[in-house]
């Protein structure tokens, strides 16, 4: 991935590296008749992060974006980008916050090299839209329709709107849904490359995957309110309490219960490996498969404790805690269901 | 706060690529064949339309008084066509764009730029109104050419009823155009108040031909107005003050609500 870096509008961070925030929201409050949609939301974006704001659909993670780029008045609470009030003076952090939201299509007849100069000559100081086309691999669509374009296409020529302004900071609403497999692959490197070339990013998201490989730091909203924050590694392992492993034996385990009342295991299932477990297991005619949960020291004391009785593990895997495990922790459901 | 703050320049933000949009609205407006015959070729091919197919037509008048002695039926329709090109116009293609773009998010999209959303409207506008103005000047051109149609005998007249009748029709779709949830609604409810503007002005019974009772009503009409007032400026009948107080009062009032109402949000 090949990035020009281009002049940026006034950089005071190049002399000497700022962690002021870039984007500072606090006590942010939000309501639609009866329903509120955001209740209380408070955070910081640092320079050259991504952000991800996570949260089921209806959690306010929208409302709380389109707080940030000033196009919802809030009904209370402070929002600063790049220390401008987009709420209170929304023109100047037009020029620097560049936004993909979710739901908004471009004319059905615009072609995409059009679309991007087009958005360019709304900006001071934009960027090259030749570049951008290069660099969202979009050389081949140049002169398409939007109509004409697949979902993958379509995305990255919003991304490439969103950037096309030279934006210090990016908002990136939802960005993968609705693409393959190898699309959100490939959008993936592209966030990470537009990071790279110094644009602070606000993610929002309800893909936990995505929201582990991308971001630095998370927050997960819930209800209008932000329930957990920090590096998306720290808070899967909150999500845990212990190690938790797999292991298949090419025997039957008679006494499993030895097992159980070893004083690291805090839980232990087994089943026969040849009903239950996946393809990859069932070479095993006669197995057993464990899944032991427990304190730091439980996969040696597992191991040892076999190994007395002259059984060795045909294959273990440790499994990782998720992003995915905290947030039914703290949310209380499956990321991705719908609540309605 | 100091390391990360800055003030961009201010001065033409908002305005900034304004010729640009303009510009990129005029190629989509291009790119749509609806657009073109509707908006540009829909007056002319109606009146040759009504020339050729209609018997009669071409035949001078013989049952009415001066001015019309000697006039055919269809001279009555070349004043009529500019009605239709404003109403054409106002109604169908401004109410589904409007309602269409912010249906699609295009508006929404706008407003995270400097460009504002206003900007999309006044260039959509902008650019229909050229699409009327050909469209107007080609329904005319063809009249005077296939037809010999006498050209109107108080131009400045007939332009100032023509640029009312568009404002009117102009505001009226960009109230429904405000208004409408979809671009397909907003195309249903203009096609519902367009065919009765063309019976008001007069489609199916042009000037002298129209009952005084259907008259009276249709004075107080947007586009009956229009299309009176365009009488008198093309046959020479006087000065319409009414119908133009009717125009100017319907395109004020109907754009003030317009505004007061437009949802830029779906």
């Amino acid at each position: 991935m090949n990035i020009t870096p281009t002049t940026r509008m006034p950089s005071p961070t190049t002399s000497s590296p700022s962690t002021e925030p870039v984007v500072r929201v606090s006590g942010l409050r939000k309501t639609y008749g009866d329903k509120v949609a955001v209740a209380d939301v408070s955070f910081e974006v640092r320079p050259g992060e991504i952000l991800g704001i996570l949260g089921q659909n209806g959690a306010g993670k929208t409302t709380t974006v389109e707080a940030v780029a000033g196009l919802r008045t809030a009904d209370a609470g402070t929002v600063s980008v790049l220390g401008i009030d987009p709420q209170h003076d929304p023109a100047p952090v037009r020029e620097v916050l560049g936004v993909q939201l979710q739901e908004s299509r471009l004319p059905g007849k615009l072609r995409v090299a059009e679309a991007l100069r087009l958005y360019a000559s709304f900006y001071a100081d934009p960027r090259e839209p030749e570049d951008l086309i290069t660099l969202l691999g979009l050389q081949e669509k140049r002169d398409t329709a939007y109509d004409d374009l697949s979902g993958g296409q379509k995305q990255r020529l919003s991304i490439a709107l969103a950037l096309v302004g030279n934006p210090r900071v990016a908002i990136l609403d939802e960005l993968t849904t609705g693409l393959d497999p190898q699309a959100r692959r490939e959008t993936w490197d592209l966030i990470e490359a537009v990071r790279d070339s110094g644009v602070t990013i606000l993610l929002v998201t309800h893909f936990m995957d995505e929201a582990q490989r991308l971001c630095d730091r998370v927050i997960i909203i819930d209800d209008g309110r932000v329930v957990a924050e920090g590096p998306p590694a720290e808070l899967a392992r909150q999500g845990r309490t212990g190690v938790t492993f797999r292991m298949t034996l090419n025997e039957p385990l008679e006494d499993v219960e030895v097992l159980r009342e070893l004083p690291s295991v805090t839980d232990l299932t087994s089943a026969d490996a040849t009903t239950t477990v996946t393809a990859q297991h069932r070479r095993t005619d006669s197995g057993t498969l464990l899944e032991v949960t427990g304190g730091p020291t439980v996969l040696p004391d597992v191991i040892i404790a076999l190994h007395s009785r002259g059984i060795v593990p045909d294959e273990v895997q440790t499994i990782s805690p998720s992003l995915e495990d905290a947030f039914v922790a703290l949310v209380g459901h499956p990321s991705e269901e719908d609540p309605s | 706060m100091t390391a990360a703050t800055l003030s961009p320049p201010r001065s033409r933000t908002g305005t900034r690529g304004l010729s640009a949009l303009i510009a990129a609205e005029a190629k989509l407006f291009l790119r749509d064949p609806g657009n073109l015959f509707f908006v540009v070729f829909f007056p002319t091919v109606l009146l040759i339309g009504m020339g050729y197919a209609i018997p009669g037509m071409r035949e001078p008048i013989t049952d009415l008084p001066e001015p019309w002695l000697g006039l055919r039926a269809v001279d009555l329709f070349a004043p009529l066509m500019l009605c239709v090109a404003a109403a054409t116009g106002g109604l169908t293609t401004v109410a589904a764009y409007l309602a269409g773009y912010r249906e699609t998010g295009v508006l929404r999209r706008m407003a995270t730029t400097p460009m504002r959303p206003q900007g999309v409207l006044s260039a959509q506008i902008l650019v229909q109104l050229a699409g009327v103005a050909v469209g107007g000047a080609l329904s005319l051109l063809v009249a005077s050419l296939v037809f010999g149609t006498p050209m109107p005998q108080n131009p400045l007249l007939a332009l100032v009823v023509f640029l009312l009748a568009v404002a009117a029709m102009f505001s009226i779709g960009v109230l429904i155009g405000g208004l409408a949830p979809k671009g397909a609604t907003a195309s249903g409810i203009g096609m519902l108040i367009y065919f009765p503007m063309l019976f008001v002005a007069g489609l199916w019974t042009p000037g002298p031909l129209m009952p005084d009772a259907v008259e009276k009503v249709a004075t107080f009409t947007p586009l009956g107005a229009a299309s009176q007032a365009m009488n008198d400026a093309w046959f020479g009948l006087g000065m319409p003050w009414l119908q133009l107080a009717v125009m100017a009062v319907w395109a004020v009032v109907v754009f003030v609500i317009a505004t007061r109402t437009f949802r830029w949000e779906v």
